[in-house]
């Protein structure tokens, strides 16, 4: 086989010094920087994935003790959550597409970008470095006064590397907003803005008001383990359910960080596969905005048995049931550009179609769990566990791979195989329902979450969900070989192989450092796709 | 009054991917607001920590205020105020183009800071002297020799030292953050100065002028706050 080089001066081949990366003010490779950095730490919480599903393969705690077990939960929990599925689409899709999309040549500030990613390393090795040096033990939630007083975990550095971590979260939030606000292209009206776009906006809602809110707490817990000064510790009279209120008014928020970024990958596939205009461009824009907004109003839902006042309750099951409303709107609206459109079913579709339907199961079960009643019945329960997995992994990581695979021609300028990526894409369909269906049983049942042991009963759900999980494993490992693979063998990709609308496509693939010659002029919506159109979708390759 | 035309923009500092000084300037405006919003926020999570233990602990808020000293905390209100002030007039000598008011105001920012933070630290170790300061040393006796008679607690009211405790965590914790803005600031404007006085800045380019300013204000609102919740309860 021979290896084509690219004819064009572009971003990946403008300066081959590993220091013109490291020093790199160029969105696009911050965001390939970013996208190195958390596919490592993917793998890392993966890893513990593993071992835990290895371990709940028997009743009995035979490959590791409780300790050992709280450990990895820990691990996997703050891992995946704080170094994975925040920054996952914003810091490596966003960061790549966003000024590209609104025609622009870069971020707001490009310095600004380039220490988010440092500071979000810094995080990252102070939380490797808090389980290289034993891990902590108190989930990812770090409830008091467990983490502030009583465990012997290494929470300090813990709670510090998110600490760190969330300025990155901050920062990236911080140039989305300016840049969208200040550096649209001519004729580039909020409504004719990418969903991608809308999506990140709203996302970065959530990062600058929310984030600080988890820093300050955090803070305070580290202040309260490290100098013994009171806080939350009810010995004191300090209140528990304080820290719970704050870590929730941002850590519910945060799921939406992680999920409108996905649902902004997911409208621009859908309507690029479905050859179609998206229906309802408005009500999808704004339903992103109305998510960002009520879901900073809901997060006494993971409070129900904590022991806050029943009103208060009653209150933050009305509004979860409301937050259920515009996330319905989306579904709806995907689903009705689907309909007339000549649909193909290329990887990314794949991705986009799984979505759509786990995250509708993800969603309805979070309707269980917002309904006071039900949730006091499987409250903190595998049926919780899986619940949230519908949405974070069968939601976000789903939006994040089809994204992947939809851009990777534009980032890297070559195709990935097609059939490997509809092969791994139906893998990890199946894994993933196979991994957290049974979990949703196995909840309703009674099994409590972050146990070791169970009883016998059990085993056979257990089982099967631990061998859903190598499925899925695999299913993971394998985009990670073809992808890489693809770098140095995959066929040049055109300018745009998709026939996909939006600016990103009208320049090079990949892009020169500038992104656009000249700054383009906007005279369109989105999406002016023909209906009905489909030789442009089968000519990938150049 | 002479109107005098606005001057020409400094095209220098326009970086790559901006198309011109306005943009630039207006982006970073937005990006600085939206950073005191995090601020807020971050804040915000300590005040209602604070909201919530008064509302519990009302009479031992008060007992523990009453330890902190007003005056050094009026004190530096206005040491604190006052900067805010020579801050704006270094803001309008860059507008204007005076180097040599811009370089003295900001200096005058600057020692007005670092006197407030003197003040914050004799009030430190004054505290730390009477063992107020929480942890292990933390000893609170509700009838102190330091308080006048007509601010003690009434012989019958109850203060539980445990709870005075937790306010005394919050002074230091949110006076303590505010503090490590003032460094933040300090820091940033030394900086500053060295640049003004070397001509960095004039009337067509001073956003790091006004963005300093505006964080500076921020520190010292959020002071405004402290100060009457944490020394002036009754």
């Amino acid at each position: 086989m021979t290896v084509q080089g690219f004819a064009h001066r572009n971003y990946l081949n403008a300066d081959y010094r590993f220091r013109s990366w490291l020093w790199t003010t160029d969105h696009k490779r911050i965001a390939i920087l970013y996208m190195i950095s958390i596919t490592m730490f993917f793998f890392v919480g993966g890893a513990a994935a593993v071992l835990f599903r290895l371990e709940l393969m028997t009743p009995r705690g035979d490959l590791t003790i409780a300790e050992t077990y709280n450990r990895l939960f820990t691990l996997h929990g703050v891992i995946m959550v704080f170094f994975f599925l925040i920054p996952s689409i914003p810091a490596v899709l966003g960061n790549f597409l966003l000024p590209m999309m609104i025609g622009a040549r870069d971020l707001a500030f490009p310095r600004l970008n380039l220490a988010s990613w440092y500071i979000f390393m810094l995080g990252g090795v102070m939380a490797v470095g808090a389980i290289i040096a034993g891990g902590a033990d108190t989930g990812w939630t770090f409830y008091t006064p467990y983490s502030s007083t009583y465990t012997n975990t290494n929470v300090i550095l813990m709670a510090l590397g998110v600490f760190v971590a969330g300025f990155s979260s901050i920062l990236t939030g911080l140039n989305f907003i300016v840049t969208i606000h200040t550096m649209r292209a001519p004729g580039l009206t909020w409504f004719r803005l990418p969903l991608f776009v809308w999506a990140h906006y709203a996302t970065s809602l959530i990062m600058v008001l929310g984030t600080p809110v988890i820093a300050i707490t955090l803070l305070l817990v580290v202040l309260e383990r490290g100098l013994g000064i009171p806080i939350f510790d009810p010995k004191m009279g300090g209140d528990p359910l304080l820290f719970q209120h704050l870590f929730w008014f941002y850590s519910h928020p945060a799921v939406y960080i992680m999920i409108l970024p996905s649902m902004g990958v997911i409208s621009e596939i859908v309507a690029c596969f479905a050859r179609n205009r998206v229906f309802g461009y408005k009500f999808i824009a704004f339903s992103s905005l109305a998510i960002a907004v009520i879901g900073f109003l809901v997060w006494g839902h993971h409070m129900f048995v904590s022991g806050q006042s029943v009103y208060a309750g009653m209150v933050f099951s009305f509004m979860s049931m409301l937050v259920a409303v515009p996330s319905a709107i989306k579904v709806f609206n995907w689903t009705a550009t689907l309909h007339k459109g000549a649909v193909s079913l290329e990887t990314p579709m794949l991705y986009a179609l799984g979505f759509i339907g786990l995250f509708t199961l993800g969603g309805l079960t979070g309707l269980f769990l917002a309904t006071l009643a039900i949730d006091v019945h499987v409250h903190d329960t595998y049926f919780v566990v899986a619940h949230f997995h519908y949405i974070m992994v069968g939601g976000a990581v789903m939006g994040y791979l089809g994204g992947i695979h939809f851009w990777w021609p534009k980032m890297t300028g070559r195709m990935y195989p097609e059939w490997w990526g509809r092969l791994s894409a139906g893998i990890i369909f199946i894994g993933f329902n196979l991994t957290f269906f049974p979990q949703f049983v196995l909840g309703y049942l009674g099994m409590p979450r972050r146990v070791h042991e169970y009883v016998e009963e059990f085993q056979v759900l257990n089982v099967m969900s631990s061998a859903g999980a190598s499925i899925l494993g695999v299913g993971y490992l394998i985009p990670l070989a073809y992808l890489i693979w693809s770098l140095r063998y995959g066929p040049l990709a055109s300018a745009n192989p998709w026939g996909a609308t939006g600016l990103e496509w009208q320049t090079e693939s990949p892009p020169t450092t500038f992104n656009f010659d000249k700054t383009p002029v906007v005279r369109e919506e989105a999406y002016h796709y023909d209906t009905g159109l489909t030789e442009a979708s089968h000519s990938h390759v150049l | 009054m002479e109107i005098t035309a606005a001057p020409m923009p400094d095209t220098r500092h326009v970086a790559h991917h901006f198309d011109d000084a306005e943009q630039q300037f207006v982006a970073a405006e937005l990006g600085m607001w939206v950073f005191l919003a995090t601020e807020v926020l971050f804040f915000g999570g300590v005040f209602c920590g604070y909201a919530i233990y008064r509302f519990k602990y009302a009479a031992e808020f008060i007992a523990g205020s009453h330890r902190l000293d007003v005056w050094l905390g009026t004190v530096n209100t206005a040491v604190l105020l006052t900067s805010s002030l020579t801050m704006a007039l270094a803001v309008h000598a860059a507008q204007t183009s005076r180097r040599g008011a811009l370089v003295r105001n900001l200096l005058l920012t600057l020692l007005l800071g670092a006197a407030f933070l003197g003040v914050k630290g004799y009030e430190y170790h004054h505290k730390f002297e009477e063992r107020l300061v929480p942890g292990r040393n933390f000893r609170f006796v509700a009838h102190s020799a330091h308080v006048p008679e007509s601010l003690q607690p009434a012989k019958e009211e109850k203060v539980d030292p445990r709870q005075v405790e937790l306010f005394f965590s919050l002074y230091f914790a949110m006076t303590g953050l505010h503090a490590l803005h003032m460094i933040i600031g300090i820091g940033v404007l030394a900086v500053l100065i060295v640049a003004a006085g070397r001509g960095a800045f004039s009337g067509g380019y001073f956003t790091p002028i006004e963005m300093t300013g505006l964080y500076w204000h921020f520190v010292d609102i959020v002071w405004v706050f402290l100060f009457p919740l944490l020394y002036l309860i009754r």
